[in-house]
């Protein structure tokens, strides 16, 4: 036998007790949609794993109305060392159902289990932990002494790193103490409504975090509503414009973190090893379904053969399969849709020219699936050089010099991230000091932390999320004001705030629920 | 195991340095090889130690470990009755099951070399045939301080002996100093000492001491020194040092010997010692050279664990495999 075809090793997916069908989660509960319910569906195997409501006009607007009464009456009162105390809830039972929330992200968008356990669940634990700890300090956000919330935000997250997103989203505006209405992508909303089963978990009071499925209809509902503040977007510049378009002489304020075509650039006196796990992580990790993936190549052209070959052989031990085992490196392809694009976008970039390379594997019968491919003899000029394929196809182009290297990196109508490889401090500094990117990465990819902001250049967005700036996008200067600022709660004694979470146990939350309802009901 | 010849090994240095092997040569050659990322090492280092082997693969796995192991006794209190037993062991490591496969190797002091020998009668051979080898640590082990005549001595002793392997250890000293040229000629010469009198050779590891080399470029460059020189296998360490082997250090070293078989088509084998202790461990080495170098690498004249304590620990998890039950330290030999 072949040690290399380890035995297979899946992780067992009894941990998850999922519902047949979900509801909407507004106001703390889970209620139908008034849509036609959908489907999602393991992209791995494409067996159907629940029913979704779908959120059509009227139940956005009662979402934004449950958020906005959650604002009102109980989150924009509250003290900040309150709200960090959820916070901090929140992140433990995230932490304390890893495995489940692990397992069911990489059962419904097709990532590998590993990457699911090791990347995704742990930072989205670490994204609430970060917030919770700013949430009594933001007088030291950098818009001076008593900064106000926004208000209600509409957030509106890709398919990629449904949960992360979610943290991503989530964590900061709680933080700020704004309250959400957050919906998720159509074809990943599972661990959205796991994360709304912990909420209630945690006791989170009514309406503070809503969480309407649906597709582009609901999402541009939510948005356009009129009494949301902020709305936050992660997803397609197409999208990301026409949400920009739509909200411009508002009083919506936005951040839009939109795609990228990242350089990953490749010097002679890389550390060669390290740099073709870069390059691999960077563009094959989540199968390419990374807006900050390093999806073009600059390699220094007299280590481009020797490097290209180095990255076939390493290519070729990547173990492509179901995403629940735990040796899998490449899981599936997310949808049908985005397989049809990687599959154009890949077929154009042969007719253009390049050559193109793909890991001899088996594909398994069902799902969407795409072996990794590499294209050489890419130009500036092709359109795989140029447009985002969101997907595992890394095109590898040469360069001369420094110089060429930086202008090449920067000739994108994007400028999310970049990546540059050298065992020269100096020259890390000064070619990162040129790059119009959000992130930039320095001898490594694709790494996050919430302490660092994250956000790009051009077409790849504005804002920053993540770190102190992602807490500024939910705040306001105290002298501007949110549009329905509430007096801020006097920070209390720990005594006292101990016995104000106690208080929102379930009796005090029943009881908020029905006069909540009332409320709905006038 | 044989050796390579030292003429085809020296020819093969001049032709990749491109001249003789003098301390500027090598500095030129060995400076000129792309530096290690520290961090991005150890990240890929983790990263195989999180394959989940299981079953069937573990099964193998656990068996392939035991063949590949050089049972190790270097105690200054080690005695010819500690070698019989170590190498009764070596032969039967498990008594209870017949079908366990022998090691590798047992690994002694040169002056044990004899009561080994004895003790292994007809199991004295080759790996790849299923056989024991002896091997000895030689040159002034572990430090290496002593006069290149004494290390020689050293050598040629054990292999008169019947040695089939020599564990030299390079001088650090030299390397650190930046002597290449003295560390080559000193392996280079240790090399012809491992010539026996029909022509053939014992093969040669070559023991780095990475714990006081420390950094991870200093580990690639007396790595690809070591080669140079003639050595048929590298190893981490001399067990007396801490840290010893690590998984991103034989990690790069594999590295290195893939750099190689792909430079000149030549393999050298790779030999992680001390502080493996567990199965667990070992499971994490055999994929990391599966990976990286490939699994024909997974032979005895290719691989090896320098242990002691890790076979017991095997034991213990294949009775588990086969009873479905954990046993205890009772139900395997002390040695």
């Amino acid at each position: 036998m072949s040690f290399l075809e380890y035995a297979p090793a899946p992780e067992s997916r009894a941990i998850l007790s999922l519902r047949d069908s979900y509801g909407l989660f507004i106001d703390g509960e889970f209620v139908a949609g008034r849509g036609t319910p959908f489907q999602t569906i393991s992209p791995s195997s494409e067996e159907r794993i629940a029913e979704i409501a779908d959120a059509n006009e009227q139940d956005v607007a009662d979402a934004v109305a449950a958020a906005r009464r959650a604002y009102d009456r109980v989150w924009s009162r509250m003290s900040g060392r309150d709200r960090g105390k959820y916070l901090f809830r929140i992140a433990r039972l995230v932490q304390e159902r890893a495995r489940e929330l692990a397992v069911a992200e990489s059962l419904d968008n097709g990532k590998p289990i590993k990457e699911s356990r090791d990347v995704d669940v742990p930072l989205v634990a670490a994204w609430f932990f970060y917030y919770a700890g700013w949430a009594d300090k933001l007088d030291h956000a950098g818009l001076g002494a008593d900064p106000r919330a926004l208000g209600v935000a509409a957030q509106v997250i890709p398919w990629n790193f449904p949960l992360l997103m979610l943290a991503w989203k989530i964590a900061p505006a709680l933080a700020a103490g704004n309250t959400v209405v957050l919906k998720p992508a159509e074809t990943t909303p599972l661990t959205a409504l796991l994360f709304a089963e912990i909420l209630q978990q945690a006791d989170l009071p009514p309406g503070v975090v809503n969480i309407v499925t649906g597709a582009g209809d609901t999402g541009a509902a939510l948005v356009a509503h009129p009494d949301v503040d902020k709305v936050a977007f992660t997803g397609s510049t197409a999208v990301g414009r026409a949400i920009a378009k739509q909200i411009a002489g508002t009083h919506k304020k936005a951040t839009l973190e939109l795609g990228g075509k990242a350089a990953n650039i490749v010097f002679d006196d890389a550390p060669v090893d390290q740099a073709i796990e870069g390059i691999v992580n960077g563009i094959f990790f989540n199968q390419g379904h990374v807006c900050c993936a390093g999806s073009r190549l600059l390699v220094q052209e007299s280590i481009h053969d020797e490097v290209v070959d180095r990255l076939k052989s390493r290519l070729s031990t990547l173990r492509l399969g179901d995403p629940l085992d735990k040796n899998t490196d490449i899981g599936a392809i997310n949808s049908r849709e985005q397989l049809e694009r990687i599959r154009t976008l890949s077929d154009i970039g042969e007719a253009e020219g390049a050559e193109r390379w793909s890991v001899p594997c088996e594909m398994p019968e069902n799902g969407f699936w795409f072996a990794p491919t590499i294209f050489t003899g890419v130009e500036t000029s092709h359109r795989i050089a140029r447009e985002e394929v969101f997907g595992p196809v890394l095109s590898v182009l040469s360069f001369r010099t420094p110089q060429e290297a930086i202008a090449k990196a920067n000739n994108t109508p994007y400028g999310l991230s970049a990546g540059i490889w050298s065992d020269k401090g100096s020259r890390i500094l000064a070619v990162a000091d040129q790059l119009r990117a959000g992130v930039i990465w320095a001898n490594t990819f694709n790494r996050f932390d919430p302490a660092s902001p994250f956000g790009g250049f051009k077409e790849s967005g504005y804002g920053r999320e993540g770190g102190r700036h992602g807490l500024g996008a939910y705040l306001a200067p105290a002298a501007i004001g949110g549009r329905t600022a509430a007096p801020r709660a006097i920070e209390r004694t720990d005594a006292s705030a101990e016995a104000s979470v106690a208080a929102t146990k379930p009796k005090a939350r029943a009881r908020r629920a029905a006069a909540a309802k009332k409320g709905a009901a006038k | 195991m044989a050796g390579t010849t030292l003429v085809t090994a020296r020819e093969r240095a001049l032709a990749v340095l491109g001249g003789d092997p003098d301390d500027a040569t090598l500095r030129r050659y060995l400076h000129g090889i792309p530096g290690v990322d520290a961090v991005g090492l150890e990240q890929r280092a983790a990263a195989l130690g999180t394959r989940s082997i299981k079953t069937s693969s573990k099964a193998w796995a656990l068996d392939k470990i035991i063949s590949l192991i050089d049972l190790t006794t270097l105690e200054g209190a080690d005695t010819p009755g500690k070698v019989r037993s170590l190498v009764a062991k070596a032969m039967n490591p498990d008594p209870s099951d017949p079908s366990t496969p022998r090691v590798a190797a047992v690994c002694v002091y040169g002056d044990m070399v004899p009561y080994a020998v004895e003790a292994l009668g007809a199991a004295h051979g080759d790996p790849d045939d299923g056989a024991i080898s002896v091997a000895a640590v030689a040159t002034a082990f572990p430090s290496g301080r002593s006069s290149l005549e004494i290390k020689l001595a050293d050598t040629a002793e054990a292999v008169a002996a019947g040695a089939d392997e020599i564990d030299m250890v390079i001088d650090r000293g030299a390397f650190l100093a930046g002597r290449y040229g003295l560390v080559f000629d000193q392996i280079a010469a240790v090399k012809e000492a491992c010539r026996r009198p029909d022509g053939t050779s014992a093969s040669l590891k070559v023991i780095l001491e990475t714990g006081e080399l420390v950094t991870y470029d200093n580990v690639r460059r007396a790595s690809w020194l070591s080669i140079l020189a003639g050595g048929d296998f590298i190893k981490t360490s001399t067990g007396k040092v801490q840290p010893a082997a690590t998984l991103p250090v034989t990690l790069l070293m594999l590295e290195v010997v893939r750099d190689w078989h792909r430079l000149t088509g030549h393999r050298v084998g790779v030999k992680p010692a001390g502080g493996i202790r567990s199965s667990k461990d070992a499971i994490k080495y055999l994929v990391t050279v599966a990976e990286t170098v490939g699994e024909e690498w997974l032979v005895p004249h290719l691989f090896r664990f320098g242990a002691s304590s890790l076979l017991n620990d095997v034991l213990l998890q294949r009775q588990k495999l086969a009873t479905g039950h954990y046993s205890g330290a009772d139900y395997v030999t002390i040695d």
